[in-house]
């Protein structure tokens, strides 16, 4: 392998039903920073059905150019077919790396494309920048429950590949009057590769509402709340303010609210403009759920709780007396 | 229904506290070695599969010596074969060495209908191994299973998702990884603890192995490598509120949001 042959920097486009996810371009706007430095282009890869509507909005945040592989067997994500897209499209144009969203699509995705192309992939970063000597990207990730950060290369082997946290790079503003030159590459996945079926979907009826890992505003609980139902108060405040309720592993272990609504190590990761957190204690797999947030506010009874160390803004006091005053007062402001 | 399990030994993340300001690596003296928890529930999930329709469940672990407390705890809970994969030439490797590795072995070791896996290991935290063994081993794969059931040959698994499952088919044999709220992972009782003591470990080396190739495994053969740790940057923390009342906080805490103009 000549890593001289290698160039460019993609971002794989995650779609969900043909909606273009947030993580994708989070990334475009890193990739740009990737790719500039390597003076390289800027590629986004969209898979699926019916993409001419993602191609126009990965234009406007910046793709220099859209590579599109359009389907039938690729109207639901599968594991089979989106890697046989994938590595067909690296082995012809060789990218430099490719970049992932740290989704459950993603994380399926990443490590199956990185195998078959006998290359290294980092897991779940949370920064990444480009060694101004190597030209290599360096990707940084947080291991061991986030007591540690590590900052990892692959330079013997290419393409670089990598999965980063949604919510930890910021979206460009978007641009209609920008062009792309789009690409269409007709690759073929045989129906008896594709070995595994979605046969159904169960819509978990609390998941109604606002997405936890794209909400601008999550508002989460934990044991504080002492008795499953008083995640009522929980999920009013999220509604005030147009947020999504997310939850810590005390209370999902509890049973009072499912295990889809967990941040932290184990759970979701957001990084939302607002994170609450509601009689959450603030341990440290908590934390590398929702540490990127761009404002954290604590609610809790003990000033010395470790949350408090995070928190821009720690009220210290019982949150069945402070968040009804502060539903309404957003409501008010809502109103007026 | 031959079932084989990955089983990774890992210190216990909910003890590491501190770390060595001299080399910034954790400092990991003292904190004891557990099974990684998912792969207690992959390990649960084949048990139960097992006593439902018969057949038999190995546990495979790549690690030194120390990880067949590890294994010989899998047979407390109701393992029936283990086997260690350990060598100094596999030390240090990456996942994709790891899983090329793990996959040679289970080559080796028999033909499976299911390989489960944990959804993650809680010191690594990557999640890849699983969907790589699959792929060396030219299996299908299902990731973040929260219900597994066989109905003949095939395998229906709720797959978590954002907003819900999916309910996904595949014929096995398939590589499935498992998040937490599959099961509760059952206790090992004295008597049985005492069996799987005795019980003995099957050991694996590089020389057992002649599929892989030791330049591409351990520290030096793969691909990724850790250029540097470093403590996580701290957060500080901003301003605390605590009025007379919490009702006075809470307007405080409005006031504070509405002037940075967040809400
Ligand atoms: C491998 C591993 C993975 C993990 N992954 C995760 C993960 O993904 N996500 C996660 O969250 N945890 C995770 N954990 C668990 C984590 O270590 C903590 O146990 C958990 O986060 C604690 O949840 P909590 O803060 O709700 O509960 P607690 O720690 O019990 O805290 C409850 C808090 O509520 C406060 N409180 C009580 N009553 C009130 C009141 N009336 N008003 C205001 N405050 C009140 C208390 O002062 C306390 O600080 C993981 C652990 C391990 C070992
Ligand atoms: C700080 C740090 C960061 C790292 N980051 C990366 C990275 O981004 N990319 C990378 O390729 N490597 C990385 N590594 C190396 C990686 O941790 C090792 O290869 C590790 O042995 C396997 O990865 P994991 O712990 O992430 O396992 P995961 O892939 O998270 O494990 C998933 C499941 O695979 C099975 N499994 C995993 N390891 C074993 C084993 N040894 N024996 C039996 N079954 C097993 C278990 O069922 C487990 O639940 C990193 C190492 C460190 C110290």
């Amino acid at each position: 392998m000549d890593l001289k042959d290698y160039k460019n920097v993609w971002v794989f486009i995650e779609t969900a039903r043909g909606e273009v996810r947030n993580v994708g371009l989070e990334l475009l706007n890193q990739g740009r920073v990737l790719a500039g430095a390597n003076n390289e282009k800027l590629v986004a890869v969209i898979i699926g059905k019916d993409l001419d509507a993602a191609a126009k909005t990965v234009t406007a945040y910046g793709a220099d150019e859209v590579i599109l592989v359009e389907g039938e067997e690729y109207k639901d994500y599968n594991t089979d077919g989106y890697t046989n897209a994938m590595v067909k499209l690296s082995e012809k144009y060789k990218p430099a790396a490719i970049l992932f969203g740290g989704t459950i699509q993603g994380r399926d995705l990443a490590p199956r494309i990185s195998c078959r192309l006998k290359t290294g992939c980092t897991a779940d970063c949370t920064d990444l920048a480009v060694n101004a000597e190597t030209g290599d990207i360096e990707w940084t990730r947080p291991a061991f429950g986030g007591s540690i950060m590590a900052t990892i290369v692959c330079s013997q082997t290419r393409p670089q590949v990598g999965t980063v946290r949604p919510g930890v790079f910021k979206k460009a503003q978007p641009d209609d009057s920008k062009t792309a030159s789009i690409i269409r590459e007709e690759i073929r996945t045989p129906a008896e590769e594709i070995r595994t079926k979605l046969v159904d979907f169960i819509k978990s009826a609390e998941e109604a509402g606002v997405k936890l890992e794209e909400a601008e505003i999550v508002v989460s609980g934990g044991r504080g709340l002492g008795k499953p139902e008083n995640f009522a108060i929980i999920k009013e405040l999220a509604d005030v303010l147009g947020g999504a309720v997310g939850a810590s592993r005390a209370a999902v272990d509890a049973g009072w609210i499912s295990p889809l609504r967990q941040v932290g190590q184990t759970g979701k990761t957001v990084g939302p403009k607002i994170y609450f957190a509601c009689g959450i204690s603030g341990a440290v797999q908590h934390l590398a759920g929702m540490s990127s947030s761009k404002i954290i506010v604590a609610i809790n009874k003990d000033p010395e709780a470790p949350i408090f160390d995070v928190a821009d803004f720690g009220v210290v006091g019982d949150l069945f007396e402070v968040i009804p005053v502060l539903i309404e007062e957003f409501k008010k402001i809502k109103a007026s | 229904m031959d079932m084989l399990v990955c089983i990774k030994q890992v210190p216990d993340t909910e003890e590491i506290k501190k770390m060595d300001p001299a080399t910034n690596t954790l400092i990991r003296k003292g904190v004891p070695s557990i099974v990684s928890p998912y792969d207690k529930n992959a390990l649960e999930a084949a048990v139960q599969l097992k006593e439902a329709q018969g057949g038999s469940v190995t546990v495979l672990s790549m690690g030194p010596e120390q990880a067949k407390d590890a294994l010989k705890e899998c047979i407390s809970v109701g393992a029936d074969r283990a086997v260690l994969i350990t060598d100094s030439a596999f030390a240090g490797s990456d996942t994709l060495a790891t899983s090329s590795i793990l996959a040679a072995a289970i080559k080796k070791l028999g033909n499976f209908d299911l390989i489960l896996c944990g959804k993650q290991a809680i010191d690594g935290d990557t999640g890849h191994v699983g969907p790589e063994i699959a792929e060396h081993l030219g299996l299908a794969q299902v990731t973040y299973a929260a219900k597994i059931e066989i109905k003949g040959d095939i395998i229906v698994v709720n797959k978590e998702h954002d907003d819900g499952y999916e309910v996904i088919e595949a014929k096995l044999p398939v590589v499935c990884t498992v998040v937490k709220s599959i099961n509760e992972p059952r206790y090992a009782t004295i008597k049985s603890k005492m069996m799987a003591n005795k019980a003995k470990i099957e050991v694996l080396s590089a020389a057992d192995l002649p599929d892989i190739d030791t330049a591409k495994t351990g520290l030096n053969g793969s691909p990724t490598r850790v250029l540097k740790t470093f403590a996580p940057p701290k957060r500080g923390s901003g301003l605390r509120i605590k009025e007379e009342t919490a009702g006075e906080s809470a307007l405080k805490l409005v006031q504070k949001l509405v002037e940075a103009k967040l809400v």
